[in-house]
């Protein structure tokens, strides 16, 4: 599936963060966010994953298509790994979870409760979450906070997989992953600040 | 959807989720009331009905701002908002889950608690009946005020403003059931009253906590 953005403006408490922003996301293909903190990165990811909608432009190919980890991984931490795993994967109606494991070395891990984790292997538990979706475009983050150097090549791989079979990513990410993708520096599309003055006469 | 009831019944029993804390209140406030307004029977026996009506109700409300903040706080909110299911789907299940974990087990307790409190015997009957009927709208109004805060910080206070006189119509005519059912009156009216509450607000709630909890997530 691609994923086409077209001249998208979105918005942070209201005020536009990104403007002018057109991308084409091919299905095999990754993508790297990079730009400044506070240029609106995630709140890209956030628009894209459908969680706001966007001030102006047109997001096709993405209902129903992308698989989103945020910041924090969502995770109970009453629940065994397994018991976290297997609830996203009834959620999405994918059956199985052992990949994903897996692909993440979390087997001697998966009858501790989240809550007993480090807050590396809490990420690896959040990133195999998206193996577990079986959606096909991943939006991802800053994936490799708290990574040590072979998780990030964990992470990498998985990635690798999963774009090898017709997957596609968007990575907002500070670090070289070592992938083979294009860049988007969102640097350029910063908004222009608008007129500072919004008193509204009409109010009156 | 099951399987986020499940989940959700699941982290209720497991520690720190709260199951029994909405029990453990009911339980207090009526066991005091007696020692607060007198040993009097007869006093007792007219009262019973409100006192575990307004009991029920205030533990419905003890733990409402865990509900959704739960799953806003660790992100799942976020990753649930973008899965397969509708969010309409997800506050539904979310209110049943609270009902089951708080509403039922209030039911079950109430006819034990209206023995503390002298409850005639004929309003044992109705007390389940009201409590059983008039519950879910507890848990589904509540569901909505709980989407309502769900971003705020310490959002309970607010929360609790915003739920209590949404209740009002729920207790005062389960309340009255009861009352009437204690001293052997007809019940049909207030009966059909709540119960059409009941099903108006799980009609139409779920509708509207899905919309504001959609905001709530920007």
């Amino acid at each position: 599936m691609t994923l086409t953005v077209t001249d998208l403006t979105i918005t942070r408490g209201g005020i536009p963060v990104l403007e002018a922003l057109s991308f084409v996301l091919e299905p095999g293909r990754a993508l790297i966010l990079r730009g400044p903190n506070g240029i609106g990165k995630t709140t890209l990811l956030r628009t894209l994953a459908g969680l706001q909608p966007p001030l102006v432009g047109k997001i096709e190919g993405a209902e129903d298509q992308i698989a989103y980890a945020s910041h924090s991984d969502g995770l109970k931490p009453t629940l065994t790994v397994t018991e976290n795993l297997i609830f996203w994967a009834l959620v999405f109606g994918t059956d199985s979870i052992q990949p994903a494991i897996d692909a993440f070395a979390l087997n001697e891990l998966t009858d501790r409760h989240a809550g007993n984790l480090s807050a590396g292997q809490k990420r690896r538990l959040g990133l195999a979450r998206m193996l577990v979706t079986g959606r096909p475009i991943w939006m991802l983050d800053e994936p490799t906070v708290s990574l040590d150097k072979d998780a990030v090549q964990m992470f990498a791989d998985a990635v690798r997989a999963h774009l090898a079979q017709g997957g596609s990513a968007l990575i907002a990410t500070h670090i070289d992953l070592g992938l083979d993708g294009d860049i988007l520096d969102v640097g350029a599309n910063k908004a222009k600040p608008g007129p500072l003055d919004d008193f509204d006469g009409g109010f009156l | 959807m099951i399987a986020l009831l499940l989940r959700d019944l699941k982290l209720a029993f497991r520690a720190g989720g709260g199951f029994g804390l909405g029990l453990a209140f009911f339980l207090i406030v009526t066991v005091m009331v007696p020692f607060a307004v007198g040993p009097q029977s007869s006093l007792l026996a007219t009262i019973a009905a409100g006192v575990l009506w307004l009991g029920a109700l205030l533990a419905c409300l003890l733990s409402l701002d865990r509900l959704l903040a739960l799953d806003w706080e660790d992100g799942s909110l976020d990753l649930l908002a973008t899965a397969p299911l509708p969010l309409e789907a997800v506050v539904t299940v979310k209110a049943l889950a609270h009902w089951l974990t708080t509403g039922l087990p209030l039911v079950l307790a109430a006819p034990i608690l209206g023995v503390l409190l002298n409850l005639p015997v004929p309003g044992f009957f109705w007390l389940i009946v009201s409590l059983l009927v008039g519950t879910p709208a507890l848990s589904v109004i509540g569901t909505f005020g709980a989407a309502l805060t769900v971003g705020l910080k310490r959002g309970g206070l607010l929360l609790s403003l915003l739920v209590l006189p949404l209740y009002v119509p729920t207790l005062i005519f389960g309340a009255e059931v009861a009352r009437r059912g204690a001293i052997g009156m007809e019940t049909q009216t207030p009966l059909l009253m709540l119960a059409g509450i009941t099903a108006a607000t799980i009609a139409l709630l779920p509708f509207a906590s899905a919309a504001v909890l959609r905001i709530n997530l920007r």
